[in-house]
């Protein structure tokens, strides 16, 4: 097991290597100086322009840069931003709590209503509510979640008023300082009357949003996974000696279906972060996608390049671990 | 009939069916996949027929008819039968010429990868010896790192690099698409390779390139069609969300994610500007999965998702 896990290890280093590498040439690809977005349209002396350029280290020739760059980043600095001169990494931090609660709302919704919708599916297989189910599952998967949002909002929201349509709280009624950056907990922790509703509420929509794609390919997984082990022995015998239908189905296959399905739950964390991004913007969710958005709009490329490196440092990390508890789960997996 | 009785007293063995035929054969047993060609058939028509179909030209502006609502609707009128946008430009028609913008960049970004794919794919397992594992170690790597970074955001760093237009957007998805293609090569080459049949090929003296190409590509072809047609609808909605992002194709040309962006800012006072783009882009989607689930079941039984 060890080994299997030094292995496992091992092969993230050239990844993150590689990841490095390819932010670091993208952003010095990108039209534009860096220095002309700091100093704006008016222009300054050469003077002054070089120091700004020594100061941000363009002076020195690539290769040094990016040696300066790894450096940089092992130690846990992923530059400043442009636009508001503060460390990228203090910006990211600060709104990835938010985020982080919307995708797991997202996916709390997802698994909820995903496996027991997969379950009755494959134990109704062929019937109306398989076929009506299964419908669902493609358009959920196929669906343009940007305009999901706003059809949402344009009925829950604004026509039948039911729910909040952006931020994360009533900024008017309810103040208090963020503690873990999760706005329920915080809100609960603050003891204010209605806040923790009033920020559920808020939630509600963006959730149903970023879960659609989830929910749909989750529901799918398990019905396959299930129609997979109802035809296995251990299932037949516990038919025939007689358990009812629900303790076959609900115990006996579903823990078995199970396994693939947690695998599929870990890889959807970069379908989570995609979908962020576009979630974000629409309900004015101040998480990280929309930011990473409004860093292109600014031409903010440290603040684009960090955010990105952080992304997919996340995703690596969570798919790396996703694949231990797998190895850890299944044994023939670790031994392959 | 007569030919039946011909067969019957010739005494021939009776033939099996065309490939084509059978394919057919399994394909229409599912009533969705059916549903989702006859769609996918309709969008590409009037993708092809849009000059002639669409009832004005896409980004021509009636100034005296500004987001008109369509026929159904109080004020709407059959000149307009979907209503008209915030510039006075016909939506039927606009969404028409979208279709075509659409499926150009499915299928672009389609073939690009599935070319590409192909090639590395087959150079990771085909080259021979140190540099043959170089070669294979090196794309397997850059397809994971490329696989690490979620696809939304790796093409939207791709467009920021080389600024926003549809051509890039092409280039973009087709990026994000790529590793999935190089994978299904691969792997399915890696399995082929053991086979007798290709080691039979091998004795004979058949060269590597056409080994790779001639013998082993074409058997590990049925789930890479597959991939393919579901390619093309995740690379309409990963374009599509470039494009309501306002990084994908620029205005004014009728893209179907442009268009709701567009229309974000009345969805308040015009509702129908912000819902048809979207049940375009849905119906498109719906359609072209459906069609790959059918192609799916038909080409590859072991695939089945019984």
């Amino acid at each position: 097991m060890l080994l299997y896990l030094l292995r496992r290890l091992a092969l993230t280093i050239p990844t993150f290597i590689a990841l490095m590498f390819v932010t670091f040439v993208a952003i010095r690809l990108v039209p534009g100086d860096p220095v002309e977005v700091r100093v704006g349209e008016r222009g300054i002396s050469p003077e002054r322009l070089a120091m700004f350029r020594h100061e941000l280290g363009l002076d020195q020739p690539v290769w040094q840069q990016f040696l300066h760059y790894t450096n940089a980043l092992l130690h846990g600095d992923f530059g400043t931003s442009l636009a508001t001169n503060q460390k990228v990494m203090v910006e990211f931090a600060a709104l990835f709590p938010a985020t982080l609660e919307l995708s797991a709302a997202a996916m709390l919704l997802a698994v909820a209503i995903g496996i027991p919708a997969g379950t009755l599916a494959a134990a109704r297989r062929g019937s109306l509510v398989d076929q009506t189910l299964m419908g669902l599952s493609v358009t959920g998967y196929s669906m343009p979640i940007f305009w999901w949002g706003l059809l949402l909002i344009m009925f829950v929201g604004e026509r039948w008023g039911l729910t909040p349509v952006s931020g994360r709280i009533d900024l008017i009624k309810y103040y208090f300082e963020p503690v873990t950056g999760f706005m329920v907990i915080d809100a609960w922790l603050s003891g204010q009357a209605g806040a923790v509703k009033d920020a559920l509420h808020h939630l509600l929509l963006p959730a149903m949003v970023l879960g659609t794609v989830p929910l749909a390919v989750i529901a799918r997984m398990t019905r396959s996974a299930m129609l997979e082990v109802l035809g296995e022995d251990y299932v037949r015998t516990a038919r025939a000696k007689g358990l009812p239908a629900w303790r076959v189905v609900g115990l006996h296959a579903l823990r078995n279906a199970l396994i693939p399905v947690v695998t599929i739950v870990g890889l959807q964390v970069g379908t989570l972060l995609a979908g962020a991004v576009l979630t974000e913007t629409i309900f004015s969710w101040p998480g990280v996608g929309k930011w990473l958005i409004e860093s292109i709009a600014r031409r903010d490329y440290p603040a684009l390049q960090g955010g990105v490196m952080l992304i997919s440092s996340i995703v690596i990390v969570v798919n790396l671990l996703v694949d231990l508890t797998y190895g850890l789960v299944n044994p023939r997996i670790r031994h392959g | 009939m007569a030919e039946s009785t011909v067969i019957a007293t010739s005494g021939a063995i009776p033939q099996d069916p065309s490939p084509l035929a059978a394919f057919w054969s399994a394909f229409k047993e599912n009533r969705g996949a059916v549903a989702g060609l006859v769609v996918v058939a309709i969008v590409v028509l009037l993708a092809i027929l849009a000059d002639v179909v669409a009832p004005h030209a896409p980004n021509e502006q009636f100034r005296d008819a500004v987001r008109a609502a369509p026929v159904w609707a109080e004020g709407g009128s059959w000149k307009f039968i979907l209503g008209t946008d915030s510039l006075g430009r016909d939506m039927l028609s606009r969404l028409i010429h979208g279709a075509r913008v659409s499926l150009f960049i499915g299928l672009s970004v389609m073939g690009a990868s599935f070319v590409i794919g192909v090639l590395l794919g087959l150079a990771c397992v085909g080259l021979p010896g140190a540099l043959g594992q170089a070669v294979d170690v090196a794309i397997t790597r850059l397809m994971d790192l490329i696989m690490a970074v979620p696809s939304l955001v790796l093409a939207i760093l791709v467009v920021a690099v080389l600024g926003p237009s549809l051509a890039n957007t092409i280039v973009a998805v087709s990026i994000v698409t790529l590793p999935r293609y190089v994978r299904l090569v691969r792997a399915s080459a890696m399995a082929e390779l053991g086979k007798d049949y290709v080691v039979a090929a091998q004795v004979a003296g058949v060269r590597r390139l056409r080994l790779m190409f001639a013998t082993v590509l074409p058997n590990g072809l049925s789930p890479l069609i597959v991939q393919a047609a579901l390619g093309i609808s995740d690379a309409i909605l990963e374009a599509a969300a470039l494009g309501f992002l306002g990084l994908g194709a620029q205005p004014p040309t009728a893209e179907w994610g442009t268009m709701l962006a567009d229309a974000r800012e009345f969805i308040r006072s015009n509702p129908w500007l912000v819902t048809f783009p979207g049940l375009a882009i849905l119906i498109t989607v719906v359609a072209i999965n459906l069609m790959g689930d059918g192609l799916r079941d038909a080409l590859d039984p072991k695939m089945r998702r019984s």
